[in-house]
C-alpha cells in the first residue's frame, strides 16, 4: 500500500553501501550509512560526501528573468555577479517563506535557481504563474542534474584532484562552470553544514562513477558517505535554517533574523508592504539560537517558558555532536531575545533551563 | 534472524524484559537500537516509582529524534542503569547487556502473558519490517 518514492542517480549506491533508507518529502534517501555521530565528526574534522540530488533546480533565462526574480524574491539580484550566489527567499503574499533558495547568476540574463527538495512542484508552478507579465524563460531543470556535497576541511583536497577549476582560490559563495572528471559540472563553494566546502552539479549518467571517484580521491583523507542525519545536525549548528520546520509561508525573514537579506530598496516584491510594516514597527517574535543549562534536548514544537507563561516555541533541536551539548532554535517575543537571556523549555513533564547564545554555534574562518 | 536471545520476552515496542522470579531487567531490542542511530541522552525514572504495563518508563534520544520507552509488565523501579547517563552509546553497543536500563519488581506477573517469546518476536518483525 506505500505509495511509490523517487530515487536520486545514486540510489543503488546507497543500498550497497548499506545505508538506513528513509522517506524524506517523497523521497527515498540515506539516513545514515555507519552512524550519525561518525558521518557528523568526518564533515567537521575531515571530509563527507552527501547526494543531495533531491534539491530542485529551476532555470530562468532570457528578457523579464532579471525583474522575475527581483519581484519573487526579498534579497536583490541585481546585486549578483556573473558567477556569483545569493542566499533568498521565494515570498508569499503574507511576507512569509514559500520557499528559502539559492540564486546563481550565470549572465544577466541567466540563473540558476537551487531551492529545497519537497517545495520545488510547487515554487515552479508559483513561478511560472507569476512569470506571465515577464516573460521569462522558465524550465524545471530538476531531472538534468545530480548534485553531490563534498564538505569538510579536506573537501578541497579532494576537489582539486577532481577538476581543473582552481577550488582552492573559489570564494565563498561564488561557482564556475567547468569539468569535474571529464564531465561538464556546476562547481560552487556552498553547502548546508557549517563546514568548507562545495556542492557539484551534473548529468545524472555520471552519478556513479563520480561518486566512487570521489569516495577513492577522499580515502586517504578519511572520507566517509554522509546521510541526511548528519546533515540535519550538521546544519543545525551551522544555524542554518530549515523550510517547513524553522520557517514557513506564516513567518517573515525578519521574525527569521535575516534582515540582511531583505532589501525593500530594491523596489517592489510580493509581500514587501508586509516586510516594510515589520521594519518599521518591530517584529513580535525573532528567531534565536539556545543551549540547554539543565538536562534534556529541546525538540520541535517544545514551549518555551517564561514565568510560568508560554512566550514562544523550539522549531530545532538536537544534541551538538561537535559540542555535546543541546542547542536549538526558536521563536521568543523579542524582549526575550538578547544573548545571555534565559528560559525554561517544556520537555515533556518537566522544564528544563536554557539560554540565547550568539548564533551560529558552529563558524569557521573563511579566508576566501 | 535468531540472535533475540531466548531467555527474554519482548514487546511490540521492541522492549525487552529478563525475568527471575519477580523481579525484571529491561531494556530495548536490538531492532530498536539499530533504528534510532546513535543514542546521544537517556531518561529513566527514579528508583521506587511504580509504572503500569504499557505506560512509558523513560525516554531515549538520538541526534534526531526522543523516543519513549515501555513498560512490558508493571512493576515498582528498584534500579537505574547510571552508566548511560554518562555513556548513552552503550545501549547501542550492547543492547541486552551493559545497556540495560531499568530493574523492577513485578506487580503483576500476569502481564507477562502478553508479551513475545524470542520467536514470536522474530516473526514479529519479519511481518513488519519493510
Amino acid at each position: 500500500m506505500s505509495t511509490t518514492l523517487l530515487s536520486t542517480p545514486f540510489h543503488d549506491l546507497h543500498l550497497k553501501a548499506g545505508a538506513s533508507m528513509v522517506d524524506f518529502g517523497g523521497w527515498h534517501m540515506p539516513v545514515r550509512y555507519v552512524g550519525d555521530k561518525k558521518e557528523h565528526l568526518a564533515v567537521r574534522e575531515k571530509v563527507g560526501l552527501f547526494d543531495v540530488s533531491h534539491m530542485g533546480e529551476i532555470e530562468i533565462k532570457g528578457k523579464g528573468s532579471l525583474e522575475l526574480l527581483q519581484y519573487l524574491t526579498c534579497n536583490d539580484v541585481s546585486q549578483l555577479q556573473d558567477g556569483q550566489i545569493h542566499y533568498n527567499v521565494l515570498m508569499s503574499p503574507k511576507g512569509g517563506f514559500l520557499d528559502d533558495l539559492l540564486i546563481y547568476r550565470r549572465a544577466t540574463e541567466d540563473y540558476f535557481v537551487v531551492v529545497n527538495a519537497s517545495h520545488q512542484e510547487k515554487d515552479f508552478e508559483w513561478i511560472t504563474k507569476q512569470n506571465e507579465p515577464f516573460g521569462a524563460e522558465v524550465h524545471f531543470a530538476s531531472h538534468d542534474y545530480a548534485q553531490l556535497a563534498v564538505q569538510g576541511p579536506k573537501a578541497v583536497d579532494v576537489l582539486e584532484k577532481i577538476t581543473e577549476i582552481p577550488v582552492r582560490t573559489m570564494k565563498y559563495y561564488w561557482f564556475t562552470e567547468g569539468e569535474c572528471l571529464g564531465v561538464p559540472a556546476i562547481i560552487s563553494r556552498t553547502g548546508y553544514t557549517g563546514s568548507d566546502g562545495y556542492e557539484i552539479y551534473f548529468a545524472p549518467e555520471h552519478a556513479e562513477k563520480i561518486w566512487n571517484e570521489i569516495l577513492a580521491v577522499g580515502e586517504p583523507h578519511g572520507i566517509l558517505p554522509c546521510g541526511l542525519g548528519a546533515r540535519d545536525s550538521l546544519r543545525l549548528e551551522g544555524k542554518m535554517l530549515l523550510c517547513g520546520t524553522d520557517v514557513n509561508d506564516q513567518i517573515t525573514p525578519l521574525e527569521a533574523g535575516l534582515s540582511w537579506i531583505v532589501k525593500l530598496e530594491k523596489g517592489d516584491f510580493v509581500g514587501r508592504e508586509i516586510l516594510q510594516r515589520q521594519k518599521e514597527e518591530g517584529v513580535s517574535k525573532k528567531l534565536i539560537g539556545f543551549e540547554m543549562l539543565e538536562k534534556g534536548i529541546p525538540r520541535h514544537d517544545y514551549p518555551i517558558i517564561k514565568e510560568n507563561q508560554e512566550v514562544g516555541i523550539v522549531t530545532s533541536g538536537t544534541l551538538s555532536i561537535t559540542f555535546n551539548k543541546a542547542i536549538g532554535l526558536g521563536y521568543v517575543p523579542p524582549q526575550f531575545a538578547k544573548i545571555g537571556s534565559q528560559f525554561e523549555v517544556q520537555i515533556r513533564q518537566r522544564r528544563a533551563l536554557a539560554q540565547v547564545v550568539k548564533t551560529p554555534f558552529y563558524k569557521i574562518e573563511r579566508t576566501s | 534472524m535468531s540472535e533475540h536471545p531466548k531467555d527474554l520476552f519482548y514487546t511490540k515496542d521492541h522492549e525487552w524484559i529478563r525475568i527471575n522470579n519477580h523481579k525484571g531487567t529491561i531494556g530495548i531490542t536490538e531492532y530498536a537500537q539499530n533504528q534510532l542511530g546513535d543514542i546521544v541522552y537517556i531518561e529513566l525514572p527514579e528508583i521506587e516509582e511504580e509504572i503500569d504495563a504499557g505506560d512509558e518508563f523513560g525516554t531515549v534520544e538520538s541526534v534526531k529524534a526522543s523516543s519513549a520507552v515501555f513498560m512490558p509488565v508493571s512493576g515498582t523501579v528498584i534500579d537505574t542503569n547510571t552508566e548511560l547517563s554518562e555513556q548513552p552509546e552503550i545501549v547501542n553497543e550492547d543492547c541486552y547487556g551493559d545497556g540495560w536500563m531499568i530493574r523492577i519488581n513485578i506487580t503483576n506477573i500476569e502481564d507477562k502473558e502478553s508479551l513475545m517469546s524470542a520467536e514470536e518476536y522474530a516473526t514479529y518483525l519479519e511481518e513488519n519490517e519493510e
